[in-house]
């Protein structure tokens, strides 16, 4: 529903600028013999139950959130919040939360905590860290990082001296899609991804399974085209909630995606399918493009693909008969084979074929306004030893790589990485390979993990810091860059629980006692907040009332008919054939790859998301759990047929290398190919601190122990795991 | 006085689950219960396959099985034609929740029976149902099937459309709406 612009003044007089509902305001009755009645109060801030950052509107009663709305100005939550959204009640009065700053008495990674003060902690960190800088530098310290706090952790470990951070999101996630958009198009495709789905009269999604992701916006704009009869082509060897609204299911064999990409693009362009104008005035190398995906015929790739040529062939041609207005989705979760960059690239070159950039239905075209960064403090880092953590990977984000980090800690080299931080991601679930994980936190000197749960990541540090909940602090703005360009406010809508605290406070408290107060030039995060807002020339009050603030006319989605648009590319055009890729010795143009395929017996393992969880952070969440409290592996019926396994009999996974997963209940289903077998991501909890989620379902991660690095951008390849079934559990 | 009915648009459903737990939230359902769900139905083989995913809840019939049910007069039909449960006239005596032939009610904690209320109390807000206001592909439709030009009307006007169990006679007032379309290879 859209309140009315009264009833939204009405809301934002409640909330009266108050930033923190401590009190709500109660009207006495007693006059008439009732009890008093509480008012509620509704107070905006923005969601993090994901990465999608919604609007929200927090409904507070006597001090209790009660209900949690999407904000209606929000271009990201558009008056509606996911489950996972409304779960966020869930997070915050989780009994399992992280109540106090732990220390472990115990062997490394024990997790035999003892309670400490919020001053010893701190004071034992900083010991430790200077220690360790005088030793082996300030480099040797390393933070792996997810999420608002990020912005707090990475100022503080460059203020000290340390360049070594890394993101899982890059590697681990949307990294290979951002590098190969950069590459052709001069630019990432943005987060939320800049796609004009609600225009689209063809969607094709390549193993994105909107819906089951619940990514807001996106998903809303999805239904809308459905329901105005856009065509949906799904590439999945999974019969997703997408692949149910597709008029086209290509239950493709995995790990042959490129095949059918280059088989499309060669059909596009021998039958004359592309955008010739826009090609002509805005790309570069089409000849070489054409020469170089001659050999990529249909009959070819349905070899490769088990999609019939003729399907090929259909598909092709109803995206080029429907150029521009198409949507070749860029995909998120890219990290899946060896060849990451240049599966991308293919994407990307297939948009620009089809002059869908910057055309409505395909990828509209950045904010043409920007906000220029206001830094935590103006004062220079210091000077330190060249970054490691992006390893010999020319392409790799400014994100960094965790691989690296864990593989220099291991080795040592270039130089030792003595200490981790890990902030707001739980490092079991999101990193492959567990084994090594383990044995690299072994070696380090100190161990520091700050989060909301006790997730099992967290509990292998020395010092668990205990941080409050979005719903209990300030963050630092975030730039909505959608259509139009825009400023969400985070604001405690309840003051912090137990003994927790906001990430900003933490590494402000702890860069006290490093000696980096400098660094911190403001008392508390909002006062930081009113100056930047002040630069940026946004009213502080009125976002404090609305929570979202829209840049006016920052829109400019389409190109114009005929513009002389410069990429950002190095040439100035979208770049077909890639000089930057030739120039590092890679393929400038993608060439096929063929993977490993699962010998007989075996099932490849794929996994994914379920709508009302994200990854590992809410399993325990108990508004959440209830909806899901185990994941379930997904087998094709036939498959189930010949081994006798029945439908919610629990199994165990074997993989190739002996590693056994949780027990899990089998789905027998016929959506998913015989071949593969299918995991929701982010469950099977080692840690006992999560009451609920202890040792439900299995964990997809445990059973990645291999991994493909992709040499371009060095992202991973996760989906190179082969599981056996056995019903010993 | 409104007919308050619901529309599902089930082609724009898609199964994110938002209308499960903000109706939980909203209404304070206890745990392990629920007033609305989203059934999966899936036909075919593969790779030839259709699905479809059905929101359902109380269908606040028009010829109501619950309401015959009930010995206290607690299951009612309210003003604005939705059925209503009195909590304090309920004897949880569970002869309406076996009454029901679409297992939209449960046996609260505290001993009455519960279900979905249309969000009885935000339509006297002017709100629209919480699952409505949230559902983030629009596939649920909320109105008033004597306004003639609410969007439920114009829906019902354009689209083929039905209800559960017709031939159990009780005349639901939640329509489902289906388009053409072809899953699947």
């Amino acid at each position: 529903m859209d309140l009315s612009r009264r009833d939204f003044l009405k809301i934002a007089a409640t909330a009266g600028g108050a930033a923190v509902a401590t009190n709500s305001v109660v009207k006495t009755v007693l006059a008439l013999g009732k009890r008093p009645v509480s008012l509620p109060q509704y107070i905006p801030t923005t969601c993090e139950m994901c990465f999608w950052r919604c609007g929200a509107i927090a409904k507070v009663v006597d001090g209790k959130v009660v209900k949690l709305d999407g904000n209606p100005i929000h271009p990201n939550s558009r008056g509606k919040l996911c489950a996972r959204g409304h779960g966020g009640i869930g997070l915050l009065y989780d009994q399992d939360r992280l109540k106090t700053p732990l220390i472990n008495t115990g062997a490394k990674a024990e997790g035999k905590f003892k309670k400490v003060s919020w001053d010893e902690a701190l004071g034992y960190i900083a010991d430790k860290m200077q220690k360790i800088k005088e030793k082996y530098g300030p480099e040797s310290i390393a933070l792996l990082t997810h999420g608002s706090i990020s912005t707090y952790f990475i100022h503080l470990l460059q203020a000290f001296g340390s360049p070594n951070f890394a993101f899982p999101s890059f590697a681990l996630c949307r990294g290979a899609r951002d590098t190969a958009f950069e590459i052709t198009f001069g630019e990432a495709v943005g987060n939320p991804e800049r796609i004009d789905i609600q225009n689209s009269k063809v969607i094709v999604l390549i193993g994105s399974h909107l819906g089951e992701n619940a990514h807001n916006s996106q998903c809303q704009e999805f239904a809308e085209a459905v329901g105005k009869g856009a065509t949906v082509i799904v590439l999945d060897p999974r019969f997703s909630t997408a692949a149910g609204k597709a008029k086209y299911w290509l239950p493709i064999k995995p790990a042959t995606d490129l095949a059918i990409l280059l088989a499309w693009i060669n059909i596009i362009i021998n039958e004359g399918l592309y955008d010739k104008d826009y090609v002509a005035r805005y790309t570069l190398g089409f000849n070489e493009l054409a020469q170089a995906v001659k050999e990529y015929t249909p009959q070819w790739a349905e070899k490769e693909t088990d999609i019939p040529a003729t399907l090929i062939i259909e598909t092709a041609r109803v995206l080029g008969k429907n150029k521009p207005n198409v949507l070749i989705h860029p995909g998120r979760h890219t990290a899946w084979y060896s060849d990451n960059v240049q599966r991308q690239r293919a994407i990307a070159i297939l948009v620009a074929l089809l002059g869908a950039y910057g055309r409505p239905g395909g990828i509209y075209l950045s904010p043409k306004k920007k906000l220029e960064p206001v830094f935590l403090s103006e004062k220079d880092y210091p000077e330190h030893k060249p970054e490691l953590n992006k390893g010999n990977y020319p392409f790799a984000g400014d994100e960094g790589l965790t691989h690296v980090i864990v593989k220099a800690t291991l080795t040592e080299q270039p130089y030792p990485i003595k200490a981790w931080f890990i902030t707001g991601t739980n490092i079991m679930k999101a990193m492959p390979n567990q084994k090594d994980t383990i044995k690299a936190l072994e070696k380090l000197d100190l161990v520091v993990a700050v989060d909301i749960m006790p997730y099992d990541g967290v509990m292998l540090a020395d010092v668990v810091l205990p941080e409050c909940t979005y719903l209990e602090r300030h963050d630092d703005f975030f730039v909505v860059k959608e259509r139009a360009l825009g400023v969400s406010l985070r604001q405690p809508v309840v003051q912090p629980m137990y003994e927790t605290k906001p990430g900003w406070w933490i590494a402000k408290e702890l860069g006290k006692r490093l000696g980096l107060e400098d660094y911190f030039p403001w008392n508390t995060l909002e006062e930081f907040l009113k100056t930047k807002a002040q630069i940026w020339g946004v009213d502080y009050s009125e976002l404090v009332k609305k929570g979202y603030i829209e840049i006016p006319e920052s829109s400019k989605p389409y190109l114009l008919p005929d513009e002389n648009y410069k990429f950002k590319t190095p040439s100035g055009k979208i770049e077909l054939y890639s000089q930057e890729l030739k120039r590092h010795g890679f393929d400038p143009i993608p060439k096929y790859t063929k993977h490993e395929q699962p010998p007989e017996g075996w099932f490849r393992l794929i996994y994914g998301r379920a709508p009302v969880h994200t990854f590992s952070r809410t399993i325990n969440n108990p508004s959440l759990w209830e909806l899901m409290e185990e994941n379930v592996a997904w087998i094709n019926t036939k498959v189930a047929k010949k081994i006798g396994l029945n439908h919610g009999e629990y199994i165990v996974l074997v993989n190739q290398d002996g590693i056994k997963s949780n027990k899990v209940k089998a789905k027998v289903t016929e959506r998913i190919r015989p071949d593969c077998i299918y995991l929701v991501h982010g469950f099977g909890s080692t840690s006992r601190f999560l009451r609920r989620a202890y040792l439900r379902g299995a964990d997809d991660q445990q059973l990645i122990t291999r991994y493909a690095v992709d040499p371009i951008a060095g992202t991973v390849g996760m989906r190179v795991n082969f599981v056996k079934i056995t019903k010993e559990v | 006085m409104p007919k308050y009915v619901m529309v599902i648009d089930i082609e724009r459903c898609i199964g994110c689950m938002a209308c499960v737990i903000a109706c939980k939230k909203e209404n304070n359902v206890p745990e392990k219960h629920f007033r609305t769900r989203v059934v999966e139905e899936v036909r075919g083989e593969f790779p030839n396959l259709r699905m479809e995913l059905r929101s359902e809840l109380c269908n606040h019939c028009e010829n109501a099985p619950c309401i015959d049910a009930c010995p206290t007069r607690a299951s009612h039909r309210a003003k604005d034609g939705t059925v209503q449960i009195d909590r304090k006239k309920c004897i949880g005596c569970k002869a309406c929740i076996l009454a029901c032939p679409y297992d939209a009610r449960y046996s609260h904690p505290e001993g009455f029976a519960d279900k979905c209320s249309f969000c009885e109390h935000r339509l006297k807000e002017g709100k629209k149902p919480a699952c409505v206001e949230t559902c983030l592909g629009k596939s649920r439709i909320f109105g008033d099937l004597d306004n003639l030009s609410s969007e439920v009307v114009e829906l019902l006007r354009r689209h083929d459309f039905s209800v559960r169990l017709e031939f159990a006679g009780t005349q639901p007032r939640v329509f489902y709406i289906k388009r053409s379309f072809t899953g699947g290879l």
